[in-house]
């Protein structure tokens, strides 16, 4: 328990962050009209590729083979996360652009 | 100095996700809103390369392996977005959610390995960081697993799946990985490494059951809760370095994945819990269509005759479903429509919430084809016009159109609401064939007495009904 209070304490901002966050997301999606849904969704895929900071983190602390290999496949999965996201949702809106 | 730079670089990052998704929020604004959040994206990136440092000072190294990994997945992601057809966009999206989800994966498991050690006992272990490192896999392995499932299923590779108390199997099975995450951080014990990775065993097997009996039109609302999933196990990630744009981007994902989620759940007029625990479109029950059987003739209609009724009528509305973006007919669709529309006649598209395999597939589909946004009517708005549309012309949808969601309470879609296209004087249905639709579903629409079924692929069905109205000059 103690150990638990510890670490909330320890972390109090980026708490405060997340709860403020989730705020800002949710207010950021409401009124979306629903033509816009599936570019959304996909564009927050895109988003969440965020992830791939946290393994090209590990993997430039990486030392032994196995960190290495996990590592590297970390880095090229989040990578097709990042690109293929962003593309994929370019690709879509594209078809959205005025008419001429 | 450098740890400043890069805190800035976060900061930016952070406010191009939140804007980004905002423009994206946008019809006139969604383009910019993407490539801004790609831009944030990549300052991120390359910030994090070239100036973190760990607790020491130390760079990163490997930077080989990074850049080699980055270039191979930019090769072939971008080769998979570009090749990719509209059609397939949504199992598209599920692969590269189940991509973050593996990579949310892995970090936790390298951090493990690499916290763990030398170590021995779990009192060693710093109970935070190990709270995150474990929600961060168990959650990214279900979205992983769960991601692959989804996109199996709507590329035809994974049939539906369900036995009977399978959700009751699968809350069992949640309470085991609770249970046994308990152990691994909690209780000192000196096999904590092997119930962490029977924890990621059990997850990636969580992953697979917990989407496997979820069937048909339901997928949509999966995948959206997956990406929220991923939302949340990057932001693990983010707690885990203290790193503030992962956090932020993850958690947004998170929270509007999850409300993008509830969303959809309502335009079909179902809980979120109905999708997760309920077997639509799977089990023995969807598969006979509720109790009731369906009596009556279907009538059917050649290219010609639908020609005259839809050239000679005032007001025609196209319903389209899947089986016009399987046939990859929205441009004949749009021709038909120019085509009507030079002969003086008002046509609408009725775009339900759920049609095709995502919310907004259909609008998608049609934008491709540059049919123009004032044309696609939603349902709420077109509803009440069907009483004076003269013809309604289907084209491969099925389960928006079935008045058993309105009159059949032992139907499984009962309770979602339909496009009423029973109301207008004519119905035109084109299909490939009687089969039912992707909830496995009858459709008694199609044997009453104001429809016409019009067989045939979409493409080549909309083609000579294009051609026919040509000759009729």
């Amino acid at each position: 328990m103690e150990a638990i209070l510890g670490f909330i304490t320890d972390n109090l901002q980026l708490i405060y962050l997340i709860i403020l966050m989730v705020f800002v997301g949710i207010e950021l999606i409401s009124h979306v009209p629903s033509v816009l849904h599936t570019p959304l969704m996909s564009g927050a895929n895109a988003i969440h590729g965020v992830v791939i900071i946290g393994s090209i983190i590990v993997m430039g602390q990486a030392h032994d083979t196995l960190s290495l290999i996990l590592g590297f496949l970390a880095v090229v999965l989040g990578t097709l996360n990042v690109v293929g996201g962003f593309v994929v949702t370019d690709r879509m809106l594209e078809m959205f652009k005025k008419k001429k | 100095m450098q740890q400043h730079i890069l805190q800035v670089i976060y900061l930016i990052g952070s406010v191009t996700f939140i804007g980004g998704l905002k423009y994206l929020g946008n019809p006139a604004t969604a383009r910019k809103g993407n490539l801004i959040a790609a831009f944030g994206m990549i300052i991120s990136i390359f910030g994090t390369i070239f100036l973190y440092t760990n607790h020491d000072g130390e760079h990163l190294g490997n930077l080989a392996f990074i850049f080699g990994g980055l270039l191979v997945g930019t090769i072939v992601g971008w080769m998979a977005a570009k090749k990719v057809q509209m059609t397939a966009m949504p199992e598209m999206v599920s692969l590269f959610n189940g991509m973050g989800g593996a990579c949310a994966m892995l970090i936790s498991v390298i951090e493990f390995h690499h916290l763990t050690n030398g170590i021995t006992g779990v009192a060693e272990l710093p109970t935070g960081e190990m709270i995150t490192i474990i929600i961060g896999m168990v959650i990214g392995s279900v979205s992983f697993a769960g991601s692959i499932i989804a996109w199996g299923k709507l590329s035809g590779r994974v049939k539906d799946k369900s036995f009977s108390f399978q959700q009751y199997m699968n809350i069992g099975l949640l309470l085991v990985i609770l249970f046994f995450a308990y152990q691994t951080v909690f209780v000192s014990s000196e096999e904590f490494a092997e119930t962490f990775y029977l924890v990621l065993a059990l997850s990636l097997i969580y992953g697979v059951l917990f989407v496997l009996p979820i069937g048909g039109a339901d997928m949509p609302v999966v995948i959206s809760l997956l990406n929220s999933f991923t939302g949340v196990a990057a932001a693990c990630g983010g707690f885990l370095y203290d790193n503030k744009v992962m956090l932020v981007g993850g958690i947004l994902v998170g929270s509007a994945g999850t409300l993008l989620t509830i969303v959809m759940c309502k335009a079909m007029n179902r809980s979120l819990l109905n999708v997760l625990i309920g077997n639509f479109g799977g089990g023995n029950t969807s598969a006979t269509g509720g109790g009731s059987t369906i009596v009556g003739t279907i009538k059917e209609v050649k290219a010609p005759d639908a020609a005259i009724l839809m050239k000679y009528a005032k007001k025609v509305v196209i319903v389209p479903g899947y089986g016009l973006a399987v046939a990859q007919a929205q441009h004949v669709v749009h021709e038909l429509e120019t085509l009507l529309e030079s002969e003086g006649v008002e046509v609408k598209y009725a775009i339900h919430p759920v049609a095709g395999r995502m919310p907004g597939h259909m609008n998608v589909l049609l934008a491709e084809s540059n049919v123009s946004y004032d044309k696609l009517v939603e349902m709420e708005e077109i509803n009440p016009e069907f009483n004076t549309t003269d013809v309604v012309l289907v084209v491969g949808a099925n389960d928006v159109v079935n008045p058993a969601a309105k009159t059949d309470p032992s139907s499984p879609i009962y309770g979602m609401p339909i496009l009423e296209v029973e109301n207008a004087q004519n119905v035109i249905v084109n299909k490939r064939s009687m089969k039912a639709g992707y909830a496995g579903i009858e459709n008694e629409l199609f044997y009453r007495p104001k429809t016409s079924m019009l067989f045939g692929d979409a493409k080549k069905a909309l083609t000579e009904l294009v051609n026919e109205i040509k000759n009729l000059g």
